[in-house]
Protein backbone atom coordinates (compact mmCIF):
# COMPACT_ATOMS: atom_id res chain seq x y z
CA UNK A 1 0.00 0.00 0.00
CA UNK A 2 1.13 3.31 -0.94
CA UNK A 3 1.92 6.07 1.40
CA UNK A 4 -0.86 8.61 -0.79
CA UNK A 5 -3.39 5.41 -0.18
CA UNK A 6 -2.69 5.25 3.50
CA UNK A 7 -2.98 8.43 4.33
CA UNK A 8 -6.21 8.98 2.51
CA UNK A 9 -7.51 5.92 4.95
CA UNK A 10 -6.15 7.57 7.99
CA UNK A 11 -7.76 10.72 7.33
CA UNK A 12 -11.04 9.20 6.06
CA UNK A 13 -10.80 7.32 9.58
CA UNK A 14 -10.35 10.26 11.81
CA UNK A 15 -11.54 12.70 10.23
CA UNK A 16 -14.75 11.40 8.32
CA UNK A 17 -17.46 12.18 10.32
CA UNK A 18 -15.97 16.16 10.76
CA UNK A 19 -16.20 16.51 7.42
CA UNK A 20 -19.36 14.62 6.77
CA UNK A 21 -20.47 17.27 9.73
CA UNK A 22 -18.58 20.50 8.46
CA UNK A 23 -20.20 19.70 4.79
CA UNK A 24 -23.81 18.45 6.02
CA UNK A 25 -24.49 21.52 8.36
CA UNK A 26 -23.59 23.92 5.54
CA UNK A 27 -25.91 22.45 3.20
CA UNK A 28 -28.44 21.11 5.42
CA UNK A 29 -28.29 17.16 3.50
CA UNK A 30 -26.39 13.71 4.90
CA UNK A 31 -26.58 12.23 2.06
CA UNK A 32 -25.15 15.19 -0.32
CA UNK A 33 -22.20 15.34 2.08
CA UNK A 34 -21.77 11.99 2.30
CA UNK A 35 -21.60 11.99 -1.49
CA UNK A 36 -19.53 14.48 -1.84
CA UNK A 37 -17.28 13.49 0.62
CA UNK A 38 -16.82 10.22 -1.40
CA UNK A 39 -15.87 11.83 -4.24
CA UNK A 40 -13.34 14.33 -3.13
CA UNK A 41 -11.63 10.85 -1.18
CA UNK A 42 -11.94 9.46 -4.72
CA UNK A 43 -10.04 12.42 -5.83
CA UNK A 44 -7.27 12.59 -3.46
CA UNK A 45 -6.71 8.40 -4.05
CA UNK A 46 -6.01 9.86 -7.74
CA UNK A 47 -4.31 13.22 -6.76
CA UNK A 48 -2.21 12.23 -4.03
CA UNK A 49 0.32 9.36 -5.41
CA UNK A 50 1.24 11.89 -7.79
CA UNK A 51 1.29 14.97 -5.88
CA UNK A 52 2.26 14.29 -2.42
CA UNK A 53 0.05 14.56 0.95
CA UNK A 54 -1.17 18.02 1.20
CA UNK A 55 0.27 19.72 4.35
CA UNK A 56 -3.75 20.24 5.72
CA UNK A 57 -5.24 17.00 4.22
CA UNK A 58 -8.74 17.35 5.82
CA UNK A 59 -8.81 21.04 4.51
CA UNK A 60 -8.07 19.54 0.58
CA UNK A 61 -10.48 17.12 1.14
CA UNK A 62 -13.19 19.80 2.66
CA UNK A 63 -12.78 22.26 -0.33
CA UNK A 64 -12.81 19.78 -3.15
CA UNK A 65 -15.86 18.13 -1.31
CA UNK A 66 -17.37 21.64 -1.73
CA UNK A 67 -15.84 22.15 -5.26
CA UNK A 68 -17.55 19.01 -6.02
CA UNK A 69 -21.14 19.65 -4.58
CA UNK A 70 -21.01 23.22 -6.24
CA UNK A 71 -19.95 21.42 -9.75
CA UNK A 72 -22.49 18.83 -9.34
CA UNK A 73 -25.41 21.40 -8.48
CA UNK A 74 -24.40 23.75 -11.32
CA UNK A 75 -24.49 20.58 -13.59
CA UNK A 76 -28.12 20.35 -12.16
CA UNK A 77 -27.59 17.24 -10.02
CA UNK A 78 -28.81 19.50 -7.11
CA UNK A 79 -31.78 21.97 -6.85
CA UNK A 80 -31.24 25.69 -7.42
CA UNK A 81 -31.51 26.58 -3.92
CA UNK A 82 -28.68 24.17 -2.51
CA UNK A 83 -26.59 25.70 -5.02
CA UNK A 84 -27.17 29.02 -3.93
CA UNK A 85 -26.32 28.49 -0.48
CA UNK A 86 -23.18 26.56 -1.19
CA UNK A 87 -22.23 29.88 -3.29
CA UNK A 88 -22.95 32.23 -0.07
CA UNK A 89 -21.14 30.07 2.36
CA UNK A 90 -18.21 29.42 -0.19
CA UNK A 91 -18.07 33.19 -0.15
CA UNK A 92 -19.10 33.80 3.68
CA UNK A 93 -15.97 31.10 4.45
CA UNK A 94 -13.31 32.93 3.90
CA UNK A 95 -14.69 35.75 6.94
CA UNK A 96 -16.14 32.82 9.46
CA UNK A 97 -13.75 32.21 11.82
CA UNK A 98 -12.84 28.39 12.42
CA UNK A 99 -15.57 26.70 14.79
CA UNK A 100 -14.02 26.06 18.27
CA UNK A 101 -16.32 22.78 18.65
CA UNK A 102 -16.02 19.75 17.48
CA UNK A 103 -18.56 19.55 14.65
CA UNK A 104 -19.21 15.89 14.97
CA UNK A 105 -21.53 16.77 18.19
CA UNK A 106 -23.99 18.32 16.62
CA UNK A 107 -24.08 15.75 14.10
CA UNK A 108 -24.80 12.82 16.62
CA UNK A 109 -27.74 15.33 18.08
CA UNK A 110 -29.16 15.11 14.42
CA UNK A 111 -28.81 11.32 14.21
CA UNK A 112 -30.64 11.21 17.53
CA UNK A 113 -33.09 13.37 16.52
CA UNK A 114 -36.63 12.89 17.80
CA UNK A 115 -37.96 12.63 14.08
CA UNK A 116 -35.82 9.42 13.38
CA UNK A 117 -36.98 5.84 14.10
CA UNK A 118 -35.35 4.59 17.05
CA UNK A 119 -33.79 1.77 16.05
CA UNK A 120 -32.06 3.27 13.40
CA UNK A 121 -30.38 6.38 15.33
CA UNK A 122 -27.32 4.13 16.52
CA UNK A 123 -26.27 2.86 12.64
CA UNK A 124 -26.99 6.47 11.32
CA UNK A 125 -24.73 7.78 13.43
CA UNK A 126 -22.00 5.23 13.34
CA UNK A 127 -22.63 5.59 9.45
CA UNK A 128 -22.41 9.67 9.24
CA UNK A 129 -19.41 10.22 12.27
CA UNK A 130 -17.94 6.88 11.76
CA UNK A 131 -17.86 6.11 8.21
CA UNK A 132 -19.18 2.53 9.09
CA UNK A 133 -21.17 0.96 6.01
CA UNK A 134 -24.48 -0.71 5.59
CA UNK A 135 -23.13 -3.95 4.96
CA UNK A 136 -20.79 -3.99 7.83
CA UNK A 137 -22.94 -2.79 10.40
CA UNK A 138 -26.22 -5.25 8.87
CA UNK A 139 -25.14 -8.47 10.93
CA UNK A 140 -24.79 -6.79 13.84
CA UNK A 141 -27.97 -4.84 14.22
CA UNK A 142 -29.58 -8.12 12.76
CA UNK A 143 -31.05 -6.44 9.62
CA UNK A 144 -30.53 -7.41 5.91
CA UNK A 145 -27.96 -5.89 4.45
CA UNK A 146 -30.00 -4.10 1.61
CA UNK A 147 -32.83 -3.30 4.16
CA UNK A 148 -30.69 -1.04 6.26
CA UNK A 149 -29.47 0.35 3.39
CA UNK A 150 -32.24 1.43 2.08
CA UNK A 151 -33.93 2.65 5.58
CA UNK A 152 -30.83 4.70 6.19
CA UNK A 153 -31.31 6.20 2.82
CA UNK A 154 -35.12 7.35 3.83
CA UNK A 155 -33.56 8.45 7.35
CA UNK A 156 -31.14 11.32 5.60
CA UNK A 157 -34.16 12.17 3.46
CA UNK A 158 -36.32 13.07 6.10
CA UNK A 159 -33.49 14.80 7.75
CA UNK A 160 -33.31 17.12 4.94
CA UNK A 161 -37.03 17.35 4.37
CA UNK A 162 -37.79 18.33 7.58
CA UNK A 163 -34.60 20.30 7.48
CA UNK A 164 -33.39 19.21 10.81
CA UNK A 165 -30.85 22.16 12.03
CA UNK A 166 -27.40 20.91 11.93
CA UNK A 167 -26.99 22.60 15.21
CA UNK A 168 -26.86 21.48 18.98
CA UNK A 169 -30.22 21.82 20.85
CA UNK A 170 -30.39 24.65 23.46
CA UNK A 171 -32.01 25.11 26.72
CA UNK A 172 -34.11 22.89 28.55
CA UNK A 173 -34.03 20.69 25.07
CA UNK A 174 -30.57 19.87 25.48
CA UNK A 175 -30.78 17.48 28.42
CA UNK A 176 -33.48 15.22 26.76
CA UNK A 177 -32.01 15.21 23.54
CA UNK A 178 -28.54 14.53 25.02
CA UNK A 179 -30.61 11.51 26.48
CA UNK A 180 -31.72 10.18 23.08
CA UNK A 181 -28.60 10.29 21.60
CA UNK A 182 -26.74 8.75 24.87
CA UNK A 183 -29.67 5.83 24.16
CA UNK A 184 -28.34 5.61 20.79
CA UNK A 185 -24.84 5.06 21.49
CA UNK A 186 -25.24 2.50 24.07
CA UNK A 187 -27.83 0.91 21.99
CA UNK A 188 -24.52 0.31 19.12
CA UNK A 189 -22.29 -0.83 22.47
CA UNK A 190 -24.99 -3.40 23.44
CA UNK A 191 -25.71 -5.39 19.88
CA UNK A 192 -22.02 -5.02 20.10
CA UNK A 193 -21.50 -6.86 23.31
CA UNK A 194 -24.53 -9.08 24.05
CA UNK A 195 -26.74 -8.97 20.85
CA UNK A 196 -23.81 -10.73 19.09
CA UNK A 197 -21.50 -13.75 19.89
CA UNK A 198 -19.52 -12.76 22.69
CA UNK A 199 -16.59 -14.62 20.68
CA UNK A 200 -17.67 -12.49 17.22
CA UNK A 201 -14.91 -9.91 16.10
CA UNK A 202 -17.53 -7.80 14.54
CA UNK A 203 -19.18 -7.18 18.11
CA UNK A 204 -15.74 -6.12 19.45
CA UNK A 205 -15.32 -3.81 17.07
CA UNK A 206 -18.44 -1.86 16.91
CA UNK A 207 -18.56 -2.00 20.65
CA UNK A 208 -15.35 0.36 20.41
CA UNK A 209 -16.35 1.96 17.87
CA UNK A 210 -19.73 2.93 20.19
CA UNK A 211 -17.09 3.37 23.37
CA UNK A 212 -14.95 6.40 20.61
CA UNK A 213 -18.74 8.23 20.13
CA UNK A 214 -19.35 8.09 23.82
CA UNK A 215 -15.62 9.62 24.69
CA UNK A 216 -15.85 12.35 22.00
CA UNK A 217 -19.44 13.54 23.57
CA UNK A 218 -17.85 13.38 27.18
CA UNK A 219 -14.87 15.51 26.20
CA UNK A 220 -16.92 17.76 24.30
CA UNK A 221 -19.72 17.91 27.72
CA UNK A 222 -17.66 17.84 30.50
CA UNK A 223 -21.14 19.12 32.46
CA UNK A 224 -22.93 16.51 30.53
CA UNK A 225 -23.13 14.00 34.12
CA UNK A 226 -24.70 11.04 31.82
CA UNK A 227 -22.10 11.23 29.02
CA UNK A 228 -19.78 10.62 31.89
CA UNK A 229 -21.59 7.94 33.51
CA UNK A 230 -22.41 5.98 30.26
CA UNK A 231 -18.66 6.23 29.60
CA UNK A 232 -17.58 4.95 32.64
CA UNK A 233 -20.31 2.23 32.07
CA UNK A 234 -19.03 1.12 28.93
CA UNK A 235 -15.44 0.95 29.99
CA UNK A 236 -16.15 -1.29 32.81
CA UNK A 237 -18.03 -3.75 30.76
CA UNK A 238 -15.33 -3.67 27.86
CA UNK A 239 -12.54 -4.27 30.46
CA UNK A 240 -14.08 -7.40 31.48
CA UNK A 241 -14.41 -8.95 27.64
CA UNK A 242 -11.57 -11.08 27.93
CA UNK A 243 -12.95 -13.05 30.98
CA UNK A 244 -16.48 -13.25 29.53
CA UNK A 245 -16.06 -16.54 28.26
CA UNK A 246 -14.26 -20.02 28.91
CA UNK A 247 -11.40 -20.46 27.02
CA UNK A 248 -11.40 -24.09 27.20
CA UNK A 249 -15.37 -24.76 27.16
CA UNK A 250 -16.27 -21.63 25.41
CA UNK A 251 -18.91 -21.32 28.10
CA UNK A 252 -19.95 -17.62 28.78
CA UNK A 253 -18.67 -17.17 32.37
CA UNK A 254 -21.21 -14.69 34.68
CA UNK A 255 -20.08 -11.50 35.80
CA UNK A 256 -19.65 -12.80 39.71
CA UNK A 257 -17.56 -16.33 39.03
CA UNK A 258 -15.26 -13.93 36.42
CA UNK A 259 -11.19 -14.68 36.81
CA UNK A 260 -10.49 -10.59 37.78
CA UNK A 261 -6.70 -11.25 36.58
CA UNK A 262 -8.29 -11.40 33.24
CA UNK A 263 -9.97 -8.10 33.60
CA UNK A 264 -8.18 -4.82 31.94
CA UNK A 265 -6.73 -3.21 35.26
CA UNK A 266 -5.76 -0.28 33.07
CA UNK A 267 -9.51 0.25 31.72
CA UNK A 268 -11.19 -0.73 35.24
CA UNK A 269 -9.25 2.88 36.34
CA UNK A 270 -10.37 4.94 33.34
CA UNK A 271 -13.63 3.83 34.17
CA UNK A 272 -13.74 4.78 37.64
CA UNK A 273 -12.02 8.25 36.69
CA UNK A 274 -15.08 8.66 34.01
CA UNK A 275 -17.21 7.50 37.42
CA UNK A 276 -15.65 10.04 38.78
CA UNK A 277 -16.18 13.11 36.57
CA UNK A 278 -19.68 12.34 36.53
CA UNK A 279 -20.21 12.24 40.03
CA UNK A 280 -18.71 15.91 40.40
CA UNK A 281 -22.07 16.95 39.01
CA UNK A 282 -25.35 17.33 40.92
CA UNK A 283 -27.52 15.07 39.15
CA UNK A 284 -28.05 10.98 39.25
CA UNK A 285 -29.18 9.03 36.18
CA UNK A 286 -29.73 5.65 34.82
CA UNK A 287 -26.22 5.65 33.30
CA UNK A 288 -24.34 6.85 36.34
CA UNK A 289 -26.51 4.23 38.35
CA UNK A 290 -25.72 1.28 35.85
CA UNK A 291 -21.81 1.99 36.47
CA UNK A 292 -21.66 2.18 40.00
CA UNK A 293 -23.57 -1.25 39.71
CA UNK A 294 -20.44 -1.98 37.46
CA UNK A 295 -18.10 -0.32 40.30
CA UNK A 296 -19.62 -2.62 42.78
CA UNK A 297 -18.77 -5.74 40.49
CA UNK A 298 -15.47 -4.55 39.77
CA UNK A 299 -14.35 -3.45 42.92
CA UNK A 300 -14.02 -7.62 43.80
CA UNK A 301 -11.30 -7.89 42.00
CA UNK A 302 -9.32 -5.74 44.94
CA UNK A 303 -11.63 -7.17 48.11
CA UNK A 304 -12.01 -10.89 46.47
CA UNK A 305 -15.92 -10.57 47.50
CA UNK A 306 -19.33 -8.60 45.93
CA UNK A 307 -20.87 -6.15 47.97
CA UNK A 308 -24.53 -7.19 47.61
CA UNK A 309 -26.11 -4.82 49.87
CA UNK A 310 -24.74 -1.84 48.11
CA UNK A 311 -26.03 -3.58 44.37
CA UNK A 312 -29.57 -4.04 45.96
CA UNK A 313 -29.44 -0.48 47.41
CA UNK A 314 -28.09 0.34 43.29
CA UNK A 315 -30.62 -1.17 41.60
CA UNK A 316 -33.63 -0.17 43.57
CA UNK A 317 -32.93 3.25 42.41
CA UNK A 318 -32.34 1.98 38.93
CA UNK A 319 -35.66 0.93 38.91
CA UNK A 320 -37.11 3.46 40.17
CA UNK A 321 -35.30 6.05 37.49
CA UNK A 322 -35.66 3.45 34.84
CA UNK A 323 -38.28 0.67 35.04
CA UNK A 324 -36.85 -1.56 32.38
CA UNK A 325 -37.32 -5.41 31.90
CA UNK A 326 -33.21 -5.18 32.28
CA UNK A 327 -33.06 -3.27 35.29
CA UNK A 328 -35.85 -5.07 36.95
CA UNK A 329 -34.35 -8.31 36.46
CA UNK A 330 -31.11 -7.60 37.78
CA UNK A 331 -32.81 -6.41 40.57
CA UNK A 332 -34.38 -9.63 41.16
CA UNK A 333 -31.22 -11.78 40.69
CA UNK A 334 -29.31 -9.11 43.54
CA UNK A 335 -32.32 -9.78 45.81
CA UNK A 336 -31.89 -13.88 45.45
CA UNK A 337 -28.25 -12.61 47.40
CA UNK A 338 -29.61 -10.49 49.67
CA UNK A 339 -32.98 -11.59 50.54
CA UNK A 340 -33.33 -15.21 49.46
CA UNK A 341 -34.96 -16.93 46.36
CA UNK A 342 -38.48 -16.08 47.49
CA UNK A 343 -38.14 -12.63 47.77
CA UNK A 344 -35.96 -12.77 44.18
CA UNK A 345 -38.88 -15.08 42.51
CA UNK A 346 -41.77 -12.77 44.05
CA UNK A 347 -39.40 -9.62 42.24
CA UNK A 348 -39.55 -11.37 38.94
CA UNK A 349 -42.70 -12.52 38.77
CA UNK A 350 -43.73 -8.71 39.29
CA UNK A 351 -42.61 -8.02 35.77
CA UNK A 352 -45.14 -7.88 33.13
CA UNK A 353 -46.40 -11.10 31.20
CA UNK A 354 -45.58 -9.62 27.91
CA UNK A 355 -42.33 -7.88 28.68
CA UNK A 356 -40.56 -10.75 30.03
CA UNK A 357 -42.51 -13.90 27.61
CA UNK A 358 -39.16 -13.87 25.27
CA UNK A 359 -36.63 -12.43 27.68
CA UNK A 360 -33.66 -14.53 27.41
CA UNK A 361 -31.87 -13.13 30.51
CA UNK A 362 -35.15 -12.75 32.89
CA UNK A 363 -35.57 -17.15 32.02
CA UNK A 364 -31.93 -17.08 32.79
CA UNK A 365 -32.31 -16.03 36.22
CA UNK A 366 -35.55 -17.92 36.81
CA UNK A 367 -33.70 -21.15 36.56
CA UNK A 368 -31.24 -19.68 39.00
CA UNK A 369 -33.19 -18.72 41.30
CA UNK A 370 -35.78 -22.22 41.51
CA UNK A 371 -32.51 -24.05 41.26
CA UNK A 372 -31.44 -22.18 44.79
CA UNK A 373 -35.24 -22.57 45.94
CA UNK A 374 -34.89 -26.15 45.82
CA UNK A 375 -37.83 -26.27 42.87
CA UNK A 376 -35.85 -28.57 40.26
CA UNK A 377 -38.72 -29.08 38.06
CA UNK A 378 -39.72 -25.76 37.28
CA UNK A 379 -35.79 -24.81 37.18
CA UNK A 380 -35.07 -27.12 34.32
CA UNK A 381 -38.24 -26.12 32.68
CA UNK A 382 -36.70 -22.34 32.86
CA UNK A 383 -32.97 -23.44 32.23
CA UNK A 384 -34.38 -25.18 28.42
CA UNK A 385 -36.69 -21.67 27.80
CA UNK A 386 -33.12 -19.77 28.78
CA UNK A 387 -31.17 -22.18 26.19
CA UNK A 388 -34.05 -21.86 23.60
CA UNK A 389 -33.86 -18.46 23.47
CA UNK A 390 -30.19 -17.88 23.22
CA UNK A 391 -28.91 -16.64 20.00
CA UNK A 392 -24.74 -16.93 21.71
CA UNK A 393 -23.77 -20.25 21.55
CA UNK A 394 -21.30 -19.29 24.78
CA UNK A 395 -24.57 -19.03 26.19
CA UNK A 396 -26.49 -22.19 25.79
CA UNK A 397 -22.82 -23.77 26.64
CA UNK A 398 -23.35 -22.54 29.59
CA UNK A 399 -27.23 -23.12 30.42
CA UNK A 400 -26.85 -26.28 29.89
CA UNK A 401 -23.50 -27.06 32.00
CA UNK A 402 -25.90 -25.48 34.40
CA UNK A 403 -28.91 -27.58 33.96
CA UNK A 404 -26.68 -31.56 33.68
CA UNK A 405 -25.48 -30.23 37.33
CA UNK A 406 -28.78 -29.65 38.40
CA UNK A 407 -29.93 -32.90 36.93
CA UNK A 408 -26.80 -34.73 38.43
CA UNK A 409 -27.28 -33.21 42.47
CA UNK B 1 -46.58 -12.11 8.29
CA UNK B 2 -45.58 -15.95 8.49
CA UNK B 3 -41.78 -16.64 7.11
CA UNK B 4 -40.51 -19.88 6.93
CA UNK B 5 -37.63 -20.54 8.66
CA UNK B 6 -35.26 -23.36 7.12
CA UNK B 7 -32.58 -25.19 8.82
CA UNK B 8 -29.30 -26.10 7.41
CA UNK B 9 -27.02 -28.20 9.48
CA UNK B 10 -23.82 -29.90 8.12
CA UNK B 11 -24.01 -33.54 8.25
CA UNK B 12 -21.86 -33.97 10.90
CA UNK B 13 -25.44 -33.43 12.67
CA UNK B 14 -27.42 -36.03 11.19
CA UNK B 15 -25.31 -39.07 10.74
CA UNK B 16 -28.46 -41.27 10.52
CA UNK B 17 -32.42 -41.17 11.43
CA UNK B 18 -32.29 -42.09 15.43
CA UNK B 19 -29.51 -39.28 15.54
CA UNK B 20 -32.08 -36.90 13.52
CA UNK B 21 -34.73 -38.25 16.07
CA UNK B 22 -32.47 -37.72 19.22
CA UNK B 23 -31.84 -34.06 17.60
CA UNK B 24 -35.29 -33.41 17.48
CA UNK B 25 -36.13 -34.14 20.81
CA UNK B 26 -32.32 -32.95 21.59
CA UNK B 27 -32.28 -30.35 24.13
CA UNK B 28 -31.44 -27.50 21.75
CA UNK B 29 -33.63 -27.94 19.16
CA UNK B 30 -36.25 -29.28 21.84
CA UNK B 31 -35.61 -26.08 23.60
CA UNK B 32 -35.75 -23.84 20.84
CA UNK B 33 -39.19 -25.09 19.06
CA UNK B 34 -40.64 -25.29 22.87
CA UNK B 35 -39.57 -21.14 23.01
CA UNK B 36 -41.37 -20.86 19.31
CA UNK B 37 -44.58 -22.18 20.89
CA UNK B 38 -45.14 -20.76 24.05
CA UNK B 39 -44.17 -17.35 22.44
CA UNK B 40 -47.26 -17.92 20.85
CA UNK B 41 -45.51 -17.93 16.96
CA UNK B 42 -45.18 -21.32 16.03
CA UNK B 43 -47.26 -21.79 13.19
CA UNK B 44 -46.15 -24.93 11.82
CA UNK B 45 -42.51 -26.69 10.92
CA UNK B 46 -40.79 -30.61 11.07
CA UNK B 47 -37.90 -32.31 10.95
CA UNK B 48 -36.42 -33.99 7.90
CA UNK B 49 -34.42 -37.29 7.75
CA UNK B 50 -31.21 -37.21 6.73
CA UNK B 51 -30.40 -36.07 2.82
CA UNK B 52 -29.17 -39.55 2.27
CA UNK B 53 -32.81 -40.67 2.26
CA UNK B 54 -33.62 -38.22 -0.53
CA UNK B 55 -34.69 -38.89 -3.89
CA UNK B 56 -34.60 -35.97 -6.38
CA UNK B 57 -36.88 -35.84 -9.37
CA UNK B 58 -36.34 -34.09 -12.57
CA UNK B 59 -36.97 -33.20 -16.30
CA UNK B 60 -33.70 -33.53 -18.13
CA UNK B 61 -34.36 -32.69 -22.71
CA UNK B 62 -37.84 -34.44 -22.07
CA UNK B 63 -36.65 -37.16 -20.06
CA UNK B 64 -37.15 -37.84 -16.62
CA UNK B 65 -34.34 -38.57 -14.64
CA UNK B 66 -34.55 -40.22 -10.78
CA UNK B 67 -31.15 -39.89 -8.56
CA UNK B 68 -30.47 -40.68 -5.26
CA UNK B 69 -29.63 -37.79 -2.63
CA UNK B 70 -30.51 -34.13 -2.30
CA UNK B 71 -31.28 -31.72 -5.17
CA UNK B 72 -28.82 -29.28 -3.78
CA UNK B 73 -25.07 -30.76 -3.08
CA UNK B 74 -23.98 -28.45 -1.17
CA UNK B 75 -22.28 -29.20 2.86
CA UNK B 76 -25.44 -27.99 4.68
CA UNK B 77 -28.45 -29.74 3.85
CA UNK B 78 -31.72 -28.81 4.82
CA UNK B 79 -32.41 -30.41 7.66
CA UNK B 80 -36.28 -29.29 9.10
CA UNK B 81 -37.82 -26.14 8.62
CA UNK B 82 -40.24 -23.90 11.09
CA UNK B 83 -43.34 -21.38 10.04
CA UNK B 84 -43.96 -18.34 12.62
CA UNK B 85 -46.31 -16.08 12.35
CA UNK B 86 -44.49 -12.61 13.46
CA UNK B 87 -45.38 -8.56 13.28
CA UNK B 88 -41.87 -8.28 10.69
CA UNK B 89 -39.05 -9.45 9.09
CA UNK B 90 -36.64 -7.87 12.02
CA UNK B 91 -39.02 -9.89 14.59
CA UNK B 92 -38.32 -13.54 11.96
CA UNK B 93 -34.40 -12.49 12.31
CA UNK B 94 -34.50 -11.72 15.87
CA UNK B 95 -35.94 -15.79 16.63
CA UNK B 96 -34.13 -17.13 12.84
CA UNK B 97 -30.92 -15.95 15.43
CA UNK B 98 -31.45 -17.77 18.27
CA UNK B 99 -32.43 -21.31 15.74
CA UNK B 100 -29.48 -23.60 16.27
CA UNK B 101 -28.59 -24.44 12.86
CA UNK B 102 -27.69 -20.54 12.96
CA UNK B 103 -24.77 -21.66 15.16
CA UNK B 104 -23.85 -25.26 13.15
CA UNK B 105 -24.53 -23.97 9.40
CA UNK B 106 -27.00 -21.53 8.41
CA UNK B 107 -30.68 -20.69 8.43
CA UNK B 108 -32.54 -19.25 5.52
CA UNK B 109 -35.53 -16.77 6.31
CA UNK B 110 -38.27 -16.56 3.73
CA UNK B 111 -41.69 -14.07 3.80
CA UNK B 112 -44.80 -16.94 3.16
CA UNK B 113 -47.27 -15.69 0.53
CA UNK B 114 -50.29 -15.52 2.06
CA UNK B 115 -53.79 -16.59 -0.02
CA UNK B 116 -56.58 -14.51 0.78
CA UNK B 117 -59.16 -16.82 2.06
Amino acid sequence: MSDAVRAVERVARLSYGRLVARLAARAGSLADAEDALSDALARALETWPRTGVPDNPEAWLTRTARNRAIDRARSGLLPVAYEQDLTRMAEERSQTPAPTMDPRLPLMFVCAHPAIDPSLRAPLMLQAVLGLDARRMASVFLMPPGTLGQRLTRVKAKIESTAIPFELPEGRDFEARMTDVLNAIYGAYVVGYNGMPAGDPKAATLAQEALWLVSLLADGFPQAAEAHGLFALMLFAEARRPARTDASTGALVPLEEQDTTLWDGGMLGDAETALRNAARRPSLGRYQLEASIQAVHAARARTGATDWDALALLYAGLVEIAPTVGAFTGHAAVLCETEGPAAALTALDAIPEAARASYQPWWATRAHVLARHGDIAAALEAFDRAIGLSDDPAARIYLSGRKARLLQS
Amino acid sequence: MQFIIMNYTPPADHPDADAVRAAADGELWGAYTRALIDAGIMVGGEALHPPHTATTIRMANGAREVQDGPYAATKEQLGGFYVIDVPDLDTALEWAARNPAATSGAVEVRPVIMRTP
